[in-house]
């Protein structure tokens, strides 16, 4: 009798692990993954949680910035993640270079949740020989964050080489600050993108302003969390940076805020693209549908500190944030935003040795 | 007989000798890391160095990207630079790392000795990151150095000792100080004391005794450390751009800036090429002026 008993325990043993086992091997079949190349807070743990809940798919975050995220995906042929956020300036460029991403299925995109016109613009940048590849997420700009109390007399970025705020400014030395320092001067970049020549001699003007400029600057700012130190410090009064920057500023510090300069700030909108060995193109949609929703968007918006395409989020939004928002952008600055073009072949190859001679020149 | 003498025995007409099959296989693990990450990528380096972009997806095979190298005087005073502040760098490390290795190896014995080994290492228990932040919390405007010189009265206003040539040449000796000790401090080591003592017996001066017997016979130390702080200090990428600020433009910045920020992979191969050669030709005149062979170095 107990032999008997022992040997049915044991045959149930043997069927209850291969039934686990079986469930295990299931789970990993059915435990799909979605791969997200992207920039810090715009995929939030609630949101990545949520769509977990709602649709089993799990999300694997990678966060990054638009040229390293170009040249990850330029590294494996467009491989390696499913989604990916680069600026939409930088995607007929890129595609036209590197072959990295695949048009997106707009059939696929519930357009409702988009605000219109934003969606609408993006599409137009960012197709290539007739197709299109990105899809509006989250817009910010860049301007002035500023102490206003010691640095009233910045208006715009020119003012950054005033003398009232020697040593105590910092920019970073990227294409934004050419692009500001051009307008600033007086050029329109933008309309001079088709005409090398004419580029090149705004880049000239632009590059002689920094040099002169440079005895001024503290140091060129890398990553934003050493710039938020550097105000936060009181060591810098005046820097050229994103908005989200300056209204995170001004919740420790009320007198530290953003403010559009007088040339007007620098619009940006981040995209969703599909990367050409996309291996989760379902999940993809399926994700980009989810975080347009409204109140989602907010929660993107909290994390990001900057707003969404999303028709209808700003309802759902932090009133704070608002406030911030309206007190830096009355209408007539939104209206000036200068937003940007698709970059075409060459500028940078310009702006690359513009920025390498700036920072090699001496300083006095 | 066994398989593999068969083999070894028919197959070629001199006979390979089992041993030879032994030390291959132990050796593959590094053939093979050296052949597919070093060789196969410096390779692939190699052909993107050489072509130049005509427009998009269009290449041709040209030697523009060194070419312009030479002719653009920025990337080459760039390199200048980077180099003559590593050799400057090397300099000031063996000095500041002479005296104490002689100490550690030479004066100090037992439990002290090894105490003071142990901390010049510890040091280098946290990444070269955290050790540059920690550098920067000591020298920034708003610092412990600065407030601590406001505090005593020396200075009236805040001082700012970031961004700067000065903080970056302590930066890059202070990074690489254990890779000068530690040779310096084994070849010390194997200096025979009554060496030393035979000298003083003879009447050798302290300066006489330094430059006759204990420099001659650390020289192979010296070499090799002053190779691994120079490679090391020229290949540099994080000390010189956090702490050098605006005006610290550094070779291994213009590589990663060719490759990331501008997309030109083609022009960042071919720096990154003579970043190799520039500087394995400055280790080659500074051995041939030392007198030096790299197998000493390596003993």
């Amino acid at each position: 009798m107990i032999n008997t008993k022992a040997k049915l325990s044991l045959k149930q043993a043997i069927l209850g692990v291969t039934a686990i086992a079986g469930l295990v091997f299931a789970g990993q079949a059915h435990a799909e993954e979605l791969r997200l190349l992207t920039w810090g807070g715009y995929a939030p743990e609630s949101v990545v949680k949520q769509f977990k809940e709602e649709t089993g798919i799990d999300v694997k975050v990678t966060k990054s910035n638009n040229e390293e995220m170009i040249a990850k995906l330029r590294a494996t042929g467009g491989g390696g993640f499913d989604l990916a956020q680069p600026s939409q300036d930088r995607i007929s460029g890129a595609q036209a270079e590197h072959r990295i991403y695949k048009p997106i299925d707009l059939s696929k995109i519930d357009s409702s949740q988009f605000i219109g016109s934003m969606l609408e613009a993006t599409k137009t940048n960012t197709t290539y020989k007739g197709d299109v590849y990105g899809v509006p997420h989250v817009w910010g700009t860049s301007g002035l964050v500023l102490n206003t109390k010691l640095a009233s007399t910045v208006k715009d970025y020119t003012d950054l080489c005033n003398d009232a705020v020697a040593g105590k400014v910092s920019y970073r030395l990227k294409r934004p600050t050419l692009i500001g320092f051009a307008f600033a001067l007086g050029h329109d970049p933008f309309a001079a993108y088709g005409d090398k020549a004419k580029y090149e001699e705004i880049m000239g003007d632009v590059e002689s302003k920094l040099i002169s400029c440079k005895a001024n600057v503290k140091t060129y700012w890398e990553g934003g969390d050493a710039l938020l130190n550097l105000v936060r410090s009181g060591e810098v009064v005046a820097a050229m940076a994103w908005d989200t920057g300056g209204w995170k500023l001004n919740n420790d510090n009320a007198d530290v805020t953003f403010v559009a300069p007088k040339s007007g700030a620098l619009g940006w909108i981040d995209t969703f693209v599909l990367p050409k060995k996309t291996e989760n193109e379902a999940a993809a949609y399926k994700w980009i549908n989810f975080v347009m929703r409204p109140e989602v968007a907010a929660q993107i918006t909290a994390a990001a500190g900057n707003f969404t395409a999303s028709k209808g989020a700003d309802e759902h939004a932090d009133d704070k944030l608002k406030a911030q928002f309206q007190s830096s952008f009355p209408q007539a600055d939104l209206d000036n935003i200068k937003w940007y073009p698709t970059v075409p072949p060459g500028l940078e190859t310009i702006e690359g040795k513009v920025l390498d001679r700036v920072k090699a020149a001496s300083s006095n | 007989m066994s398989t593999l003498q068969m083999v070894s025995g028919t197959e070629k007409s001199t006979t390979i000798p089992m041993i030879k099959l032994g030390t291959f296989l132990l050796m593959l693990p590094l053939l093979l890391w050296l052949f597919l990450l070093i060789i196969l990528p410096h390779l692939d380096l190699l052909t993107v160095s050489l072509r130049e972009k005509l427009g998009y997806r269009e290449y041709a095979f040209s030697f523009q990207n060194y070419i312009e190298f030479f002719t653009e005087p920025l990337y080459w005073n760039t390199f200048v630079r980077t180099a003559v502040m590593s050799i400057v760098a090397t300099a000031i490390t063996l000095v500041v790392g002479f005296p104490v290795s002689y100490y550690i190896a030479k004066v100090l014995k037992g439990k002290k000795r090894n105490l003071l080994f142990m901390m010049c290492l510890i040091p280098f228990w946290v990444s070269e990151l955290v050790r540059t932040f920690g550098w920067m919390i000591l020298l920034r405007e708003s610092g412990v150095i600065s407030s601590f010189l406001q505090w005593a009265g020396l200075v009236d206003g805040p001082v700012e000792l970031l961004y700067s040539d000065a903080t970056l040449m302590v930066g890059l000796v202070y990074t690489s100080m254990l890779f000068m000790v530690v040779p310096l401090v084994s070849v010390l080591d194997t200096l025979d004391d009554s060496l030393i003592e035979a000298g003083y017996d003879l009447g050798g001066s302290t300066y006489s005794i330094l430059r006759e017997i204990v420099i001659p016979h650390a020289m192979p130390g010296i070499a090799s450390g002053c190779i691994v702080v120079f490679m090391l200090t020229l290949g540099n990428y994080l000390t010189p751009t956090l702490l050098g600020g605006k005006d610290s433009l550094w070779f291994t910045e213009q590589i990663y800036n060719q490759f990331i920020t501008r997309f030109n992979w083609e022009s960042g191969s071919a720096f990154g090429f003579l970043l190799l050669f520039l500087s394995s030709a400055i280790v080659f005149v500074g051995l041939k002026l030392s007198r030096q062979t790299l197998a000493d170095t390596v003993k």
